[in-house]
């Protein structure tokens, strides 16, 4: 028995240690100047090698947070204090690669999720007013854009769109314009990607309306019915309520897929006009300058960035349980 | 909803009808184009002068005497290699899939009849897991493996994704234990089962719709993910999703581009699959966390 928990709790825990282990690396450079030097002279066989990669200095005290790549404080309070407008301020933030893309994540998370919440409630109410036998297929047919990888998805879409691609062409025909890529303009590829989201996810959110549908108690839409309300009003005053734990639960789940978004950058090829969090992460990773130090703080503030979100969640969770106990 | 008001008004079920319609067409068309236009040469599939070339394949005939072509395939799956890509991803899932399953019931079964209530913090781990970027962790995981000189090998790639998976899967199966009335083994061990045998001779049989649908979650972390593969893996043992990206960094000649076309159809068809077969467990799985979360 305790050897049934301990094994996979114990996987778990010494993957979780690695993380860790980042974390107090990051801790080290966290410290006054004098002591990390003695920590670095202290623990120099296990990066020997990867100082060479990383020549910038993995133990750059608080300097990897504060960098322009990062937070970026001096150039803040430099754009804070030349800029005249509030304007100036922040297309002067956003030219900082941190907050470019933190931007980005949070414009994509904040439309995504609300787009993908109401279309889903919407087709599955126009699902359940199907006849029985197409039902089945169509359900089918919505779940393939979720469930489909991630990447392969956005290359679905970025080769439609392409300039030479189905829509990429009509558009250019559409608008007379045998210039117009949505490549070439950092909206319309920000809306690109945003439409790709909402393509992505709008199927579990259907999804889980459409199952919730199916348990909402008939003898409250019949009162209702018999108390004169309108189509509209049982959906607004019966429907929409009775789904209201659903729709938090897809929201969260949103919020989640949306701060993490990372494959359509990479399928769209866009990351000169769009980049996120993940992305940030991935670039310092990726090839052969392997920054781990910088990787390593946009990871830590991404964390906590997620943290942040999370935990009006987590208290939640908590009082339920608490309370189930009782 | 009561079946005798679904007639009453026509234009709002014409209108639902052809919502969920033009839903379809979203959802699914660009699949139905792609796996059309895969079978075409690039001049058609991404064809300047009018669309309709795609459907009908003109540029096809002139090039290859047919309306449809395998060349795409033929340069992704033979001179790029793809099948070695396939062959990896194949490892790499079942691997995951197989062990995370087998620590996921016996840990999931000892979990919810140990008595203590685990599942808050199963969930609250399985919620960190789903919350955070995989590609924070992969940052975290890189600088170890490259001092112990496992980078870049399938094995660790399969060790990482079952411990992202772990907390995720032991969550479901432990709910899903939780559903078998205790009494069952209960029975089965008064009869003289030791509790091993009552776990292989009560629990097994009946465990099956809860194993099948969390191993196609486990199944579809794995198939689907890009983050982890595509930096734990070296480029000589990809697997197909990295491998595809690849596709993209490389030239893009006449041609090239239809070989990633023809990878990406491969690469859905089993997803395809999936999906006709094991809908309902998807759909349950689905909606299991959002009745009991």
């Amino acid at each position: 028995m305790v050897l049934f928990i301990a094994l996979p709790i114990a996987s778990v825990v010494v993957q979780s240690l690695f993380v860790q282990h980042e974390q107090v690396m990051i801790e080290v450079e966290n410290c006054g100047p004098f002591k990390c030097e003695t920590v670095i002279q202290a623990d120099p066989d296990a990066t020997a090698a990867l100082r060479q990669s990383a020549p910038l200095g993995k133990y750059n005290a608080l300097k990897t947070y504060t960098n322009r790549n990062h937070l970026a404080f001096d150039e803040l309070s430099n754009i804070w204090s030349t800029s005249k407008t509030l304007f100036g301020f922040v297309s002067g933030v956003y030219n900082l690669p941190f907050y470019k893309a933190l931007f980005f994540t949070l414009t994509y998370t904040f439309l995504v999720a609300p787009s993908v919440l109401i279309l889903g409630l919407f087709i599955a109410l126009g699902v359940n007013r199907l006849p029985q036998i197409v039902k089945g297929p169509t359900i089918f047919a919505s779940l393939l854009p979720m469930i489909v990888t991630p990447l392969i998805g956005s290359l679905i879409l970025f080769w439609m769109v392409d300039a030479d691609g189905i829509i990429g062409a009509t558009l250019q025909l559409i608008f007379d314009n045998p210039d117009l890529s949505l490549k070439a303009s950092a909206p319309l590829t920000w809306i690109m990607l945003i439409i790709y989201g909402i393509w992505h996810s709008t199927p579990f959110a259907f999804v889980v309306f459409y199952a919730g549908l199916q348990t909402v108690p008939s003898d409250t839409l019949e009162a209702a019915q018999i108390d004169g309300a309108s189509r509209w009003q049982r959906v607004r005053f019966v429907i929409v309520p009775y789904m209201m734990p659903l729709a938090i639960f897809i929201l969260l789940m949103q919020l989640m897929d949306g701060l993490r978004v990372f494959e359509p950058i990479v399928g769209f090829s866009a990351s000169a006009k769009a980049t996120s969090l993940s992305w940030i992460i991935f670039n310092d990773l990726f090839g052969n300058a392997k920054l781990y130090g910088s990787a390593a703080a946009t990871s830590m503030l991404t964390i906590i960035f997620v943290c942040i979100i999370l935990t009006p969640v987590l208290i939640r969770t908590w009082r339920d349980f608490n309370r189930k106990g009782i | 909803m009561a079946s005798s008001f679904k007639n009453k008004a026509p234009l709002l079920t014409w209108f639902a009808t052809s919502m969920v319609v033009l839903w379809l067409l979203i959802a699914i068309g660009p699949f139905i184009w792609t796996v059309w236009g895969s079978f075409k040469v690039q001049g058609d599939f991404f064809s300047k002068a009018d669309w309709r070339n795609a459907i009908y394949g003109v540029m096809t005939i002139v090039e290859t005497g047919d309306s449809f072509t395998g060349n795409g395939y033929h340069g992704a799956w033979i001179e790029e290699e793809f099948w070695f890509n396939v062959l990896n991803t194949t490892v790499v899932v079942f691997f995951t899939v197989t062990i995370s399953l087998t620590m996921g019931t016996l840990g999931g079964y000892a979990l919810a009849r140990s008595g203590f209530r685990y599942a808050f913090w199963l969930l609250i781990l399985a919620l960190i897991f789903r919350a955070m970027p995989h590609i924070t962790l992969v940052s975290g995981y890189l600088l170890p493996f490259f001092e112990w000189n496992v980078w870049g090998k399938l094995s660790t790639t399969i060790v990482v994704l079952v411990a992202i998976n772990q907390p995720f899967t032991l969550w479901m199966l432990h709910s899903f234990f939780l559903n078998i009335p205790k009494d069952m083994d209960e029975s089965a061990m008064v009869d003289g089962c030791t509790r091993f045998q009552a776990f292989r001779h009560v629990i097994i049989p009946v465990m099956w719709p809860g194993v099948i649908t969390t191993g196609l979650f486990s199944f579809l972390l794995a198939y689907n993910d890009f983050a982890i593969t595509s930096m734990l893996l070296s480029s000589e043992n990809q697997t197909m999703v990295p491998r595809i990206a690849s596709f993209l960094g490389s030239v893009r000649e006449q041609g090239n581009v239809m070989f990633a076309v023809a990878a990406v159809v491969s690469a859905i068809v089993p997803l395809f699959f999936l999906v006709l077969f094991f809908q309902r467990q998807i759909v349950s799985g689905l909606t299991a966390g959002a009745v009991k979360g």
